[in-house]
């Protein structure tokens, strides 16, 4: 299981997403690898079951194997389990 | 605590209570304090202002707080972070988050050497209260206390 977390330079927002999504996995007992990126990158990532972005940036992502979840609210954890595990579980 | 947070910060990239009339001001400030501190270049002022006009404000990643930054370049001196608190808040136009009121102008050289230091940041805004504990600093040192 590989999740990408996204943001426009894969160096800050992304790197707190992911913090944020490794923590909720954890909690939920599910096993993944998140890593952080820049939409660019993720769209040229083919391998990745779902990009995790912040809203706003959806639209930026190509549709494809991937499945795009955006969150309104990168601390709010319970917005980051539910629909991590709405998509997941 | 994580000395690297502290250690992200100077005297000069540090800006108190300022005052912006704008989101592009704000960043503005941000800039100048890695400018000043010798954090970064104008050019990643630019650069960093350029982000959102093109991404949107998603920087504005929780109540009242701006994570201003861009990519790794050659405007980047060294990894480092400035910091910013506005006297009257601005509209990013980020809808879940705004106004903003503080500021954080990150600049990194890498994937790699920042990370730990903004993770750290990333464990104090999960307290929502920590916004609002920078925007009672008034000295340098308070802010280094607060961080420690």
């Amino acid at each position: 299981m590989k999740i990408l977390a996204v943001c426009g330079e894969g160096i800050g927002t992304s790197v707190l997403l992911k913090m944020n999504a490794d923590r909720v996995l954890k909690r939920l007992g599910i096993d993944a690898l998140v890593e952080a990126t820049d939409i660019d990158t993720a769209n040229a990532t083919r391998d990745a079951q779902i990009f995790l972005t912040t809203a706003g940036l959806e639209d930026r992502l190509v549709k494809g194997p991937a499945e795009i979840i955006a969150i309104e609210k990168v601390f709010d954890l319970e917005e980051l389990s539910d629909k991590l595990s709405a998509a997941l579980l | 605590m994580d000395a690297s947070l502290a250690t992200a910060f100077s005297p000069d990239s540090v800006l108190l209570q300022r005052s912006a009339g704008s989101w592009r001001e704000a960043i503005g400030l941000a800039g100048e304090g890695l400018t000043t501190a010798g954090i970064a270049t104008e050019g990643y002022t630019a650069a960093m202002i350029h982000a959102v006009e093109v991404n949107g404000p998603y920087i504005v990643i929780a109540p009242g707080f701006a994570l201003a930054h861009a990519r790794p370049s050659e405007e980047v001196l060294r990894w480092g972070m400035s910091l910013v608190t506005l006297a009257e808040p601005v509209q990013f136009g980020a809808d879940a988050h705004d106004p903003v009121y503080v500021v954080v102008g990150l600049a990194a050289v890498d994937k790699d050497q920042h990370i730990a230091a903004l993770m750290a940041l990333g464990e104090k805004l999960a307290d929502p209260e920590f916004v609002n504990s920078l925007l009672k600093l008034s000295r340098f040192d308070d802010l280094i206390h607060l961080l420690s």
